[in-house]
């Protein structure tokens, strides 16, 4: 008995340690977005609040928290406020299963990319929800046009995993990362590099962050499918977003960027300058790039008209996995180049 | 075969991003360019010496009011902003009792500097200023002597700066 409630302890010693920095990181996500987009428009974004805007993600959280809690009158009250709940929960839980470094895993499961794939496109039905349960037109169209993108960019992301599991012929996460072992020429960025781009663009497109941003096109339906929301739920679904953007960010260093191995492990000499560095800080620094990427591109592309968006994930994106499977297939068997020899 | 040509060509350009990549580098460049924000409370942007924000009334170095009551700027003011009333000094000279500008008549036009025979009336460079309560929009004489007071040095220099286009 002790020994259960002991273990539960632990797990959630666990859990907390890995939520906590994720959170804190996602606030800052939230300020680095401000920052690099200020940057990008030749402004400085916000330096008010602490040393150089330091504190402003905790000001806004503060603001957030202060609001009335509105709830629409013809809403489903018990959907409405557990929708963003459905959506942070997933975004958060995909983390159970992600290798920070060699063994810094929370579960290492065997069937590790699954979980991850699954839980990324879970978050989708707390949108459909939120749509749905706020009794709103414009909330309802969001959060349709979210479903059916997110249910066409999953084939295109599902195929490009498709290949990483045969480059890697392994489920498991961890096992994915060792495989890409021997520096940069050995990760499977340089194989499979159409299969990353399309999860990339993919994974950009599942976080619904511009530009796919059409379930909340502000232009056309206010904020898509949290209009309704205000206050801590509407801080909900920003944090959920910003979780499911780093959980991307994530999987796209796990599985074509070597996850925590160094850059430098091909070449002897900067291998000895950087050996202290310890796995998480180069998966840190390879999650942090993505993200800057997803907030440089937001600030540079206009949004795409719906039936472009469907047009680039139906005739462009999964043709182009299908024929890259196909390739990497024949590049296995065929034992091609250092990486699947 | 030029159609396949371009076609192919085509294809290429689309599939290597490649217009992607330089959107991305021209938002690249701005990154690292110098950011033009001005933190507004502590800079602010210059102004011209021309410029013609809150009015007031100067005064010669000896502390004489300058404004000989003439009438010319109330005459002049298209929004009707200006009430003067005078009355003979104890010694003699004629000066206003009243000089009344109500600030949210006035267009800033600066009409009245320009009809001002003895550089009384002036615009400041002053452009942030507030009301809080009603009536305080009026700027009576006691005001505006006190904003000419207050910008005096200012104002001359910008008159001074302005003279030979006159």
């Amino acid at each position: 008995m002790l020994r259960d409630i002991s273990l539960l302890l632990w797990i959630i010693i666990k859990i907390l340690v890995i939520v906590l920095p994720l959170l804190i990181a996602v606030a800052y996500l939230t300020f680095a977005e401000r920052k690099v987009i200020g940057f990008i428009q030749l402004r400085v974004g916000p330096n008010r609040v602490g040393y150089r805007g330091l504190l402003q993600p905790f000001a806004d959280l503060m603001k957030l928290i202060q609001k009335e809690l509105v709830i629409p009158t013809r809403s489903n009250n018990f959907l409405f406020v557990m929708a963003p709940l459905f959506t942070l929960g997933p975004a958060l839980a995909g983390w159970a299963v992600v290798p920070f470094s060699e063994g810094m895993v929370l579960a290492n499961i065997n069937a590790g990319v699954l979980f991850l794939f699954a839980l990324s496109s879970l978050a989708v039905y707390g949108i459909l929800i939120s749509g749905w349960a706020s009794n709103s037109k414009y909330a309802l169209l969001g959060a349709l046009r979210s479903a059916a993108q997110t249910v066409s960019y999953e084939i295109a992301m599902g195929f490009a995993l498709v290949g990483v599991l045969l480059a890697a012929n392994s489920m498991n996460i961890s096992d994915i990362v060792l495989a890409q072992k021997g520096g940069i020429h050995h990760w499977l960025c340089v194989p499979l590099l159409p299969l990353f781009m399309v999860f990339w663009i993919a994974g950009i497109a599942e976080t619904n962050r511009a530009p796919f941003d059409l379930a909340e096109g502000e232009s056309e339906i206010v904020a898509g499918f949290h209009v309704e929301y205000g206050a801590l739920g509407f801080a909900l679904f920003f944090l959920a977003e910003y979780a499911s953007m780093v959980l991307i960010a994530a999987m796209l260093a796990l599985f074509f960027l070597g996850g925590w191995l160094s850059p430098f492990e091909g070449c002897q000499r900067l291998n000895d300058i950087f050996f202290f560095v310890p796995g998480f800080v180069w998966f840190a620094l390879k999650v942090a790039f993505f993200l800057f990427v997803y907030l440089w591109i937001r600030a540079t592309f206009p949004r795409y008209r719906y039936d472009q968006l469907m047009r680039l994930g139906w005739k462009v994106l999964i043709p182009v996995t299908i024929v890259w499977v196909v390739v990497t297939g024949g590049m296995v068997v065929a034992h091609i180049g250092p990486w699947f020899s | 075969m030029k159609k396949i040509y371009r076609y192919i060509k085509h294809y290429i350009k689309s599939f290597l991003l490649l217009e992607l990549f330089k959107g991305l580098a021209v938002t690249g460049r701005a990154f690292f360019k110098k950011k033009i924000t001005v933190q507004f409370p502590e800079e602010t942007t210059p102004v011209s010496p021309r410029f013609r924000g809150l009015l007031a009334l100067r005064r010669y170095p000896n502390g004489e009011e300058r404004c000989i009551a003439c009438k010319l700027c109330e005459a002049v003011c298209p929004a009707l902003a200006i009430t003067i009333e005078s009355e003979p000094r104890d010694d003699g000279s004629r000066r206003t009792t009243r000089y009344d500008i109500d600030m949210f008549k006035c267009i800033n036009c600066g009409l009245c500097e320009e009809s001002c025979p003895v550089d009384s009336i002036v615009v400041t460079p002053i452009h942030h200023y507030h009301v809080e309560e009603r009536g305080e929009n009026i700027m009576t004489k006691e005001k505006l002597l006190a904003v000419g007071d207050l910008m005096e040095e200012r104002l001359a220099e910008d008159r001074a700066v302005d003279e030979k286009y006159r």
